[in-house]
This record gives C-alpha cells, sequence and structure tokens, in this order.
C-alpha cells in the first residue's frame, strides 16, 4: 500500500493568524501556552534546581543570551563567528570599572552592557562594508587579536588577569537577574523584529541593494542591529565577570563565539526562540558528558552532528510544525 | 525642451575593465516627459541607469538633477531628491509578503520627507499602493509571500515599491520584459496615471512596440554611445539604428 504524508493546519491556528479571533479558553491557551511556557517554566525551574543545577542554568541563560545576539546580527544579514568580542569587551569593562574604580555591580553591569557595545560597534564599522564569510572573518580574528593585546602589553593583569572582583548580592539575585535579561531579551527582540524596524533589517538581510533603492541608507541600519546586538553580548560578559569574580583572557575564548552558533544551528536559525533553546539542551548536554573525561568531545561532536543530519531545520522549527499542523497518513490509491 | 531640465547628463563616460559600457552620453530630460530608452543587448541602456541612480560611479562626466550635481552620490541619497527606479531583475524581499515588502520603502526618510510627519498605518497604505498597480485586494495576493508570487505579480511589486517613494523622476528598467501582452495592456494605464500625476519616467524596453505609443521622445544607445535622438518613427528611419538593430548588411 502506497501512503503520502498530509498536514493540515489547525482550524484554530488558521483563525487565529488570519482574523486573529479568540474566543475560547482552549483557543487561548493555544496562543498563549508556547509564550508562557519559557516564562513560567524558567521561573520555577530556578526554585528547584541544586546549586549546582543553578549555576548550570546561569551558564545556559548566558550563551542563550549570546545566542540571542548572534540570531540577531544574522537577522540583519551580518554572519558573525566572534561573540567572543562582545563578551570579552564587556567582561572587561565591568572587571575594569570595579577594580580601578571600585564600582559596584549595580553601577558596571549597565555602564558595560552600553560601552561594550559602543565599542564593538565601533571596532566593526570599518568592516560593515564587507559581505558575507569576508565581514564573519574579521570578526573571529578581533577577539584573539585582543587576547595578544592584553598579553603583550600586560595591561589589565595580562596573562593573570583581575581577580576578587565583586559579588552580587545573594546568588537568587544572580540566577533571577539574568532568567529576566534573557526573557527580555527573547520577547523584546522578537517584537522589534516584527515591527517596521525590524522589517527594514530583514530587508538587509534579503536584498541590501533593494533597501539602498528605497532611500534607506543601510549602513546606520546596520550600526543600530550591531550595537544592540554588541550590547546583549557584553551584558553577558559583564554579568559573567560578577559571577567568577574574575575576568582574564579565558573571556575571548572560542567557546564564547562557537557554542551561540551551534545553539542557534541546532535549535533553529531565524528565530530568537530557537537559539535559546538550542542553548538549552547544548549547554546542559555538555555539563552531563563532563564525566566521560576525554571523550566528551567525541559525544559532543557526534551529538551535533546527528542533529544537523536529522533536524536541519532546527528544533524549535520542528516543534513549531507539530504545534501547528495535524499530521496523518492517508492512503493513495494505486 | 524648457530652458532647465530636470536631469541632465553631459559628457558620461563608463567602463567595466576594457569594456566601455557608457561612451560619451549626454541627454536632458524635462518634467513630465517621459523618454524612451532603448538599444541592442550590452548597448549600456542598463548601466546608464545605474550611472543616474548611483548603484556605478561614472568615470568622467557630470550628472544634474534640478541643477543639484549628483554624481558620484550614494544611492540612498539619490532617492531622497525623489528619483525612483525599479530593478531589471526583480529584487523582492522574498522572505517577507507581498504588501510587507512595501513597509521597506514606506519607512523611507524620502517618504517622510515628502508626507511629513506619519503616514498613517504602513500596512494599509502598502495595501492601497498595491492596488493600484493590480493586486486586487480580494484575491489575497498582497498577503503571499513573494517567494510565491508569479513573475508577473513580482514585477508589478516591484513598480509599487518604486512608486511607494512618491518620486519626481522614475525610472523603469525593463519593466514589461518577461511579462504576457496581456499583463502589459494592464500595466500601461497604470504608467499613462502616473504621468497625468505630472512623473517624469524614464523607460528603458525592448518592447518597442508598447513603448513607442507612450513614449514622448526616443534615445537610441548602440556600444555606449547615443546613435540617435527623437521621434519614435524618426529614430526608427535612422540609418544607424537599422544597421544596429539588424546588423551591418540590413
Amino acid at each position: 500500500m502506497k501512503r503520502r504524508k498530509e498536514r493540515i493546519n489547525r482550524g484554530i491556528n488558521v483563525r487565529s493568524n488570519d482574523i486573529f479571533a479568540v474566543c475560547s479558553w482552549r483557543e487561548m491557551l493555544y496562543l498563549s501556552t508556547p509564550r508562557l511556557l519559557p516564562i513560567v517554566g524558567l521561573l520555577i525551574l530556578s526554585l528547584t534546581l541544586s546549586m549546582y543545577w543553578q549555576r548550570v542554568l546561569l551558564s545556559v541563560s548566558v550563551f542563550a543570551l549570546l545566542a540571542i545576539s548572534w540570531e540577531m546580527l544574522a537577522l540583519t544579514g551580518m554572519v558573525s563567528l566572534g561573540q567572543a568580542l562582545f563578551f570579552g569587551s564587556g567582561a572587561y569593562l565591568a572587571g575594569i570599572m570595579n577594580h580601578y574604580w571600585g564600582w559596584s555591580p549595580a553601577v558596571t553591569i549597565p555602564l558595560a552592557t552600553i560601552f561594550g557595545g559602543l565599542f564593538c560597534t565601533g571596532v566593526l564599522i570599518p568592516v560593515l562594508r564587507l559581505r558575507g564569510i569576508y565581514f564573519s572573518m574579521v570578526t573571529l580574528v578581533l577577539p584573539l587579536m585582543l587576547v595578544r593585546v592584553i598579553e603583550a602589553t600586560r595591561i589589565f593583569g595580562g596573562t593573570v588577569g583581575i581577580s576578587g572582583l565583586a559579588a552580587l548580592p545573594s546568588s537568587w539575585i544572580e540566577i533571577y537577574v539574568i532568567i529576566i535579561a534573557l526573557l527580555a531579551a527573547l520577547f523584546g527582540f522578537r517584537r522589534l523584529m516584527s515591527s517596521d524596524f525590524g522589517l527594514v533589517l530583514k530587508g538587509i538581510n534579503d536584498n541590501d541593494r533593494s533597501v539602498m533603492n528605497a532611500g534607506i541608507n543601510i549602513y546606520w541600519f546596520k550600526i543600530q542591529s550591531l550595537f544592540i546586538a554588541s550590547s546583549v553580548g557584553a551584558f553577558a560578559g559583564a554579568y559573567m565577570t560578577h559571577i567568577y569574580l574574575f575576568v582574564g583572557m579565558p573571556v575571548f575564548a572560542l567557546d564564547y563565539s562557537i557554542l551561540p552558533i551551534a545553539a542557534a544551528v541546532v535549535g533553529g536559525i531565524g528565530t530568537f526562540a530557537g537559539s535559546v533553546l538550542g542553548a538549552f539542551l547544548l549547554v546542559p548536554l555538555s555539563e552531563i558528558l563532563r564525566g566521560l573525561g576525554g571523550l566528551r568531545i567525541v559525544f559532543y561532536g557526534l551529538f551535533l552532528v546527528i542533529f544537523t543530519v536529522a533536524l536541519p531545520e532546527g528544533i524549535f522549527h520542528y516543534i513549531q510544525r507539530k504545534y501547528h499542523q495535524i499530521e496523518r497518513w492517508v492512503e493513495v490509491e494505486k | 525642451m524648457s530652458s532647465s531640465p530636470l536631469l541632465k547628463i553631459s559628457g558620461l563616460y563608463k567602463n567595466f575593465g576594457g569594456v566601455q559600457a557608457i561612451n560619451d552620453l549626454s541627454l536632458e530630460m524635462a518634467e513630465g516627459e517621459l523618454l524612451g530608452l532603448i538599444g541592442p543587448n550590452g548597448s549600456g541602456k542598463t548601466t546608464a541607469v545605474n550611472l543616474i541612480t548611483g548603484f556605478v560611479k561614472p568615470a568622467e562626466g557630470e550628472i544634474t538633477y534640478r541643477t543639484r550635481d549628483i554624481t558620484g552620490w550614494a544611492p540612498y541619497k539619490i532617492v531622497r531628491l525623489g528619483i525612483a527606479r525599479t530593478f531589471q531583475m526583480v529584487k523582492p524581499f522574498y522572505q517577507l509578503p507581498a504588501f510587507k515588502n512595501m513597509i521597506i520603502p514606506l519607512y523611507s526618510p524620502r517618504v517622510k520627507q515628502q508626507v511629513g510627519g506619519k503616514y498613517g498605518d504602513r500596512d494599509a497604505v502598502a495595501l492601497d499602493l498595491l492596488e493600484e498597480v493590480g493586486f486586487e485586494r480580494d484575491a489575497f495576493v498582497a498577503y503571499k509571500m513573494a517567494s510565491t508570487l508569479p513573475q508577473g505579480y513580482l514585477k508589478r511589486l516591484e513598480l509599487a515599491k518604486a512608486i511607494a517613494l512618491q518620486p519626481n523622476l522614475l525610472i523603469l528598467d525593463e519593466l514589461f520584459s518577461g511579462l504576457s501582452l496581456a499583463e502589459v495592456a494592464s500595466i500601461v494605464p497604470i504608467i499613462e496615471k502616473l504621468r497625468q500625476q505630472g512623473k517624469t519616467i524614464l523607460m528603458i524596453e525592448h518592447r518597442l512596440k508598447e513603448l513607442f505609443r507612450i513614449a514622448d521622445r526616443i534615445i537610441v544607445l548602440n556600444f555606449g554611445e547615443k546613435i540617435a535622438e527623437g521621434k519614435a518613427e524618426e529614430v526608427m528611419e535612422n540609418e544607424a539604428v537599422k544597421k544596429a538593430y539588424l546588423g551591418a548588411e540590413a
């Protein structure tokens, strides 16, 4: 018997997406569940976890923010391989402000977010005209260059780094601030990208000449997107500085560039939720595999390969499809 | 020809490597005129448009728009003066629905400067503009992804995007190519309406029959040089033009 798979949009989905007719609890739940799930889930999860897994959740949130930052650039047509630049700049700025000037984390984190964003934007402005792989290469090299600069000139503690930095007041604040920041970034950017401003950014990714032809200065828009993305990365870095109470050369490590991209790819490119989902899968997985010692990276790599081959669209797109569509097998004659 | 032309090009040269794409091109366009630019393949028509709109920088020469020298300006600055163009190879935003494609030109500083402050709801304006170029409102074509639209609609979308910028000078680069006779016949009235609104239009076309019906004046290019200029009938009688189109023996 020959058969084929038929996919039909659920009635609720069709109605709610087109005319937004919400007329029952069932429909309202259908629409709100995907939004409420991460919010309620994250807030409750942090209450139930042990100290160790709370730390993992913190690390997950940081990588999720970096993945969002990567996605923001990707949606504007800039494929970055250097999230570590944003992370490291924020981390060092917060560390410097705390160590040399004695400012408290409540001041250093916001300032490092803004000035880290400005610094990274300023550094990357000269290469904004580059497209595709050329832009990526520059972003890959910049954090590696900064590491060497710090090593060679021995500024900011050189290879030793700066330690003994101020901690956040309590472990509850530690976990909740980052979770709220993550949720704000996730939902805020989603809204931003569906606004008219976001459409222009997407347009640049799709066809930059056509955007130019509309009398829009694409470099100005790219700069804005770059500033937003690098601020998010700098925030993550500044935050981690006050968690580790230390800042040093490892903040420019390749991990902070590569893992966010892996998260975005596994989670599903093109959506912020996908990037976050990817981070929530990859970081704990890497923790679980820690027991395997040297083989950890092998299994980790294997998992990535299996995932990209089996689900090239990404987990988020897969779940989204399952949620919005009914699938069934129908008989095909002859 | 009026004393102060809307667009004036003088002594324009452009070469790509060893190929002389535009060779000493000079032309003038009066306000409200519909000028047709024709020529065999590779004669430099699209390069001329790219030079006017700033996508390509000339090697030599001067382009003046309303007494302002715009030679070598960035494309987005030229658009803000009121020169809009369509692309021969349509350039829609494939990931967006047709009406969302319109939001990007409507977001332009040019539109803000023309209308002053807020335009109203951009989605609504987008749908109105699309209806003008033939996206039937009741058929929901405007809500379809640009990647699923047929060529005829993409060309209309391209035209609507240019009209959205409220240009004074509209440059249509082979708008009719790839369209059926019926589709062309439905677009011609749109162009005539634009003329009634006082827009100056530069049309590049291979569909000469349709062009000659609406153009005031024709300029013929060959190997980047202007070989003839005048009314449609005069131009087609020109020996050099016949040679360029039909080969040397004709």
